[in-house]
């Protein structure tokens, strides 16, 4: 497993340092992660208590999971999809001011993105990233009832 | 006023007893937009990555109001020494 996570984090490192502040226009193209519910639109902070509940996972990123508008936010999708979890809620704080001021707020944290596991504030891009690295993200998707992806990459290296 | 990468420096060493900081400017032209962070710290011991995370980011609020891009990674003195053995 530690190979695997070695040359994934090169590829991640490598893409992690741009970063688009605007978005470009607002065409999302309708694609690749279908099955990443897209919530959007949502607004006030006093929601944000039930928002990050609603799934086992949240993430509050700049665009989407098929378009990410920035390095870091792309990270996060990344790792997430590495791990095989691709059935979370996200929410593109670009289309919404009040949703990128609120969540900062609410999870009192500067920096988007933000990953919420039930419910519960995780980190940014850097604790997600060592979490990957450390291994301690398999066993927290494991506690939320989630099998990562990177354990049966392991299997299939054994069965080898 | 944007930050500069010794006060931030001064602001970790000063506040959260850092012994050992690396602070980077990763904007694309050096405006001092985003910046790289490695602290190292004894008062990290026993924290969990979350809460040191936090300290760094309270230690620095006032300068990550300016700042688009942020990142960092915390050690405690043995994780440091362990990483420079690597």
């Amino acid at each position: 497993m530690n190979t695997l996570f070695r040359s994934t984090l090169q590829c991640l490192q490598a893409g992690a340092v741009v970063c688009r502040p605007k978005v470009i226009g607002g065409y999302v193209p309708f694609a690749a992660s279908a099955r990443v519910r897209q919530l959007c639109a949502v607004s006030g902070e006093k929601n944000l208590a039930e928002i990050v509940k609603k799934n086992k996972v949240v993430v509050f990123m700049k665009g989407t999971p098929a378009q990410p508008m920035c390095g870091f936010s792309n990270a996060v999708v990344q790792i997430l999809r590495m791990h095989g979890v691709d059935n979370y809620a996200s929410y593109n704080v670009l289309e919404d001011q009040e949703l990128r001021q609120g969540v900062k707020a609410f999870s009192n944290w500067p920096t988007i993105p933000q990953v919420f596991f039930n419910g519960e504030f995780v980190g940014g891009c850097d604790i997600l990233l060592q979490m990957h690295q450390n291994g301690d993200l398999v066993e927290e998707l494991q506690k939320l009832g989630i099998r990562s992806a990177l354990l049966d990459a392991e299997m299939d290296e054994k069965s080898k | 006023m944007a930050a500069t990468a010794d006060q931030i420096r001064d602001k970790l060493v000063a506040e959260i007893g850092a012994v050992h900081v690396e602070v980077e400017d990763t904007s694309s032209n050096r405006c001092a937009a985003s910046f790289k962070v490695l602290v190292v710290s004894p008062q990290f011991e026993g924290k969990p990555l979350l809460q040191r995370h936090r300290m760094v980011n309270n230690c620095l609020a006032a300068e990550l109001k300016d700042i688009h891009a942020f990142e960092q990674k915390t050690l405690t003195p043995e994780q440091w020494e362990k990483h420079k053995a690597q």
